[in-house]
């Protein structure tokens, strides 16, 4: 190992001096950073969506160039032009998407685009797959093809890939974001291998908990500025949400108990197969009711989507019944069967937060009032448009939710992540629903935004609406939901009260897809 | 860990390799900036055309603009200009409504020559065994309607079926081609390859002010301020415009979106229709498979160019008109073959459909630091 040489010298394995990167001229993602990895250390970068993380760690994997700053490997310094230069540095990155052949095996995905001059022997790279496998306790059959493998076995893959090409300094973004929380334990084991191996690991992520209890120090990133690099074991929760964000924060979400709850929504037996004829869900029945907040969980792709769609009316293939219940006379009202317009149309006031919010809850290149228009363009003068009540109410929402934008002529793709979510949050609830679906709400916002999504839901729970939250982040669904449910693979594998259930618990019902019973009424 | 020592840094591999040129996403351009790029690009497109022609023709580049002009704004020219204007323009403002819904109907030209063969046809079929006025209603009737179904046909495909517009579209043109073919024979026993004035005579629309093509420039005026409003203000121009940015986002809020791609295309399709019986009815009184001379596919580039705005489009087509005019000018009087008019028009419009790069990206020299460092060294 070279690295004892190095170490003596008191120098790191990465370092990074002053690095500023702006895109145009408005956008400054990274200003003046600098920092330091040591060897055989976990380093997490902490830092609010926007904050600069995924840029940061891109100049060092050689996507992007700084625009100025140097970055020094092993006390030299470093030119990195592209992600080859980074490799050929020792540094390797896994990326949030994965970038993988499906139809070629683990082994195959790995050794593609390998040019180290010697014959190519699929056998030997298969054997020198398991060899590192082994080493750091991962769970990979180098000979499984991509499309059959679990997210995590795929996210297996891309580690595995950097340390087959050598990398000392492994980059991971947001590597958690997609696990259950039984993968991310395991995942955490293999890092904590790595590190005592002599790696050097940055890991990107937004999660608290995470950075406590996977890193040796924390650096945290704010508005594109370097803030602190602190020590973990001398840090909390609490010092490190001020540091992101600025200023103290309450990280407590409200719960107050369902008043009179009664059934609004009632789902039973629902079999849904997607266009090509794949079945999504089998068998699921539940209700949501007035005054509650009912949580889904699950991991990403078990269904939640299909069910959402269901509901409000999008999919086709839907067997089973779908029944609203009018709380104004508590009449029954079949929904299964009817498009979006005619469940509009008798009255049902159901709004849907979808979760591609500019692919379906907006349009990316509409103005907000355009937005706002969305719902209500129907009404009014006929042939002609009306903007005057939408534009009313978008600077309404832009005042109540404190949107960040220019003005309510802003296409919003322009808006960030978190105002994009208040404007289809706010659109969503001035329509006075009686039933609230909302599809990962605050994915990719701040924690100030988040915190303002969960009231504005609580706001409608205790308005006595139905309020349906599917989510991924299970800390949160523990804090704010009445009930949760769980979806693994199109299933429903258990209803639990939101106070008393464990995250444990919710985590293994999450992956029971297997051995699960069909009657879980 | 063996394979360690066989990768150390090499240093030589990557050393000093900064890019010489960096290319950044410009995030919005004001409107002053974009049309000075715009107007510094046409400049040098005539710069560009100035160094080309002496070399290829000898001639004097300067002279040759000069004659473009007079090509196409000559008392005795102007007219013709406006004519084609009119007409690119109104098959322009046809084809925006689709394009703007992300249905790329290339298929304009086909439905001008349906709808102008249904005028013929029309014309030559009653005329004499009706009132004239009668002609008239029933073409006038038939042109808007054998547009409108060569438009309806590959969005009921799309719409149901999924089916590619543009194949669809393109091919309907050479049905459209061989039906008008067909017609020329039947309708004209000579085997002409044009069926002219002399046989269409009956139902002619109205010539207004003594002007031969006053009636089309009133109609496309009128169109262009229909299209614009119907766009930006209408139920329908929303609908249209929601779901070509996303039809998820159209099904979430309820947009029935079969009904809007036939409804649309069906508006499309109508005005090529109208704007083939303005050809036929009021303009030449005659019908040949070349009719709408390659305008079906122009308007293509004249809506894009506008980026779908009806009031650009005035621009974007009137300076494609006036190129292809002058050209033409340009070629008769200097004797020059007709592919020198395409190298100019080619050389003008490279330059301007290039300049938008520039107004979306900005492009930085870097100083060479390679230099820099070996004197480091």
């Amino acid at each position: 190992m070279n690295t004892e040489t190095i170490q003596s010298g008191e120098k790191y394995a990465l370092e990074l001096k002053n690095i500023t990167k702006a895109f145009g001229t408005k956008v400054v993602a990274n200003k003046n950073v600098s920092l330091d990895v040591k060897f055989g250390e976990v380093l997490a970068i902490l830092g609010e969506n926007g904050s600069g993380k995924t840029t940061l760690v891109n100049m060092i994997s050689g996507i992007y160039r700084p625009d100025s700053g140097e970055i020094f490997v092993n006390g030299e310094k470093a030119n990195i032009n592209s992600p080859k230069d980074a490799f050929s540095y020792r540094i390797g990155m896994v990326h949030q998407h994965f970038k993988l052949v499906d139809i070629f095996t683990a082994t195959e995905n790995i050794v593609l685009g390998i040019d180290d001059g010697s014959r190519f022997n699929i056998k030997k790279s298969a054997a020198k797959v398991a060899e590192i496998s082994e080493r750091y306790g991962f769970d990979l059959d180098p000979n499984k093809k991509i499309y059959n493998m679990s997210v995590s076995e795929k996210q297996t893959v891309e580690i595995v890939k950097v340390l087959y090409r050598g990398a000392d300094i492994l980059i991971l973004d947001e590597p958690t974001a997609v696990l259950t929380p039984q993968e991310t334990e395991k995942l955490f084991a293999v890092i904590r291998r790595m590190r005592n191996d002599g790696k050097s690991i940055i890991i990107i992520t937004h999660k608290l908990h995470e950075v406590l209890s996977i890193s040796d120090r924390v650096a945290v990133l704010r508005r594109g500025e370097h803030i602190a690099t602190v020590n973990t074991s001398e840090t909390d929760e609490i010092k490190l949400t001020e540091m992101m964000v600025g200023k103290r924060v309450s990280l407590n979400i409200g719960r107050s108990e369902p008043e009179n709850p009664r059934d609004r929504l009632v789902v039973s037996h629902i079999d849904l197969y997607s266009a090509d004829g794949v079945q999504r869900l089998h068998d699921v029945s539940f209700s949501a009711r007035s005054g509650e907040i009912l949580g889904i969980a699950g991991v990403a792709g078990s269904g939640q989507r299909e069910l959402l769609e269901a509901i409000a009316g999008l999919q086709n293939n839907v067997y089973g019944e779908i029944t609203y219940f009018d709380p104004s006379n508590d009449a029954m009202i079949d929904l299964r069967t009817k498009t979006p317009m005619q469940i509009r149309d008798l009255g049902v006031r159901l709004s849907f937060v979808p979760e591609d919010r500019l692919g379906m809850g907006l349009v990316g290149n509409m103005n907000i009032i355009d937005n706002m228009m969305l719902r209500s363009y129907r009404g009014g003068k006929p042939v002609f448009l009306d903007r005057q009540p939408p534009k009313a109410l978008a600077e309404r929402i832009i005042e109540s939710l404190q949107v960040v934008t220019p003005s309510a002529q802003t296409p919003v793709r322009r808006l960030s992540g978190g105002n994009v979510q208040k404007v289809l949050v706010g659109r969503e609830i001035a329509s006075a629903p009686s039933v609230l679906m909302a599809a990962y709400p605050v994915r990719g916002l701040d924690i100030n935004s988040s915190y303002m999504i969960y009231n504005l839901l609580n706001a409608q729970k205790e308005n006595g609406v139905a309020v349906i939250y599917v989510g991924e982040d299970l800390d949160v669904l523990l804090e704010l939901c009445d009930r949760i449910m769980v979806l693994c693979a199109g299933r429903i594998t258990g209803i639990l009260d939101g106070r008393t259930a464990k995250k444990e618990e919710i985590g293994l019902l999450m992956t029971k897809a297997k051995e699960v019973q069909r009657d879980n009424d | 860990m063996t394979d360690n020592v066989k990768t150390a840094v090499p240093k030589e591999a990557h050393a000093g390799k900064t890019p010489w040129v960096t290319i950044t996403k410009r995030d919005g351009v004001g409107l002053k900036r974009r049309i000075l790029i715009r107007v510094a690009a046409i400049f040098a497109a005539l710069v560009l055309g100035s160094i080309i022609t002496p070399l290829v023709t000898g001639d004097n580049p300067l002279s040759i603009y000069g004659t473009m002009v007079k090509g196409a704004f000559s008392e005795y020219r102007i007219w013709g200009t406006a004519q084609s204007f009119v007409m690119l323009l109104g098959i322009s403002l046809a084809v925006t409504p689709a394009f703007k819904m992300k249905f790329w109907n290339i298929g304009a030209e086909g439905q001008v020559l349906a709808g102008a063969l249904a005028t013929a046809a029309v014309m030559v079929g009653l005329g004499g065994k009706v009132p004239d006025w009668t002609v008239t209603l029933v073409m006038i009737a038939a042109g808007i309607g054998a547009g409108t179904l060569w438009g309806v046909i590959p969005a009921v495909f799309k719409a149901f079926w999924k089916t590619n517009e543009t194949l669809f579209t393109l091919m309907l043109n050479y049905v459209a081609i061989q039906l008008v073919e067909y017609f020329l024979k039947i309708a004209d026993k000579s085997g002409s390859n044009t069926v002219g004035p002399s046989l269409l005579t009956h139902g002619r629309l109205p010539v207004l002010f003594g002007q031969q093509y006053m009636l089309n420039i009133i109609i496309v005026t009128l169109l262009t301020a229909f299209i614009y409003v119907y766009m930006y203000y209408s139920k329908h121009g929303y609908e249209i415009a929601v779901v070509g940015e996303s039809e998820n986002t159209a099904r979430y809020v309820g947009i029935n979106v079969k009904k809007v791609i036939i409804r649309t295309m069906a508006l499309s399709g109508a005005i090529c229709g109208l704007m083939g019986l303005l050809l036929v009815g009021a303009t030449s009184y005659s019908i040949d498979a070349n009719l709408a001379g390659g305008n079906g596919f122009t308007a293509i580039m004249v809506s894009w160019l506008a980026k779908f705005n009806p009031l650009l489009m005035i621009l974007t087509a009137a300076l494609i008109v006036f190129m292809s005019r002058g050209a033409e000018e340009v070629s008769t009087k200097f004797g020059l073959n007709s592919s020198y008019s395409d190298i100019l028009t080619g050389i003008i419009l490279f330059f301007i459909i290039g300049c938008e790069f520039f107004i979306n990206y900005e492009v930085h020299f870097n100083r060479r630091r390679g230099a820099k460092k070996e004197e480091a060294e």
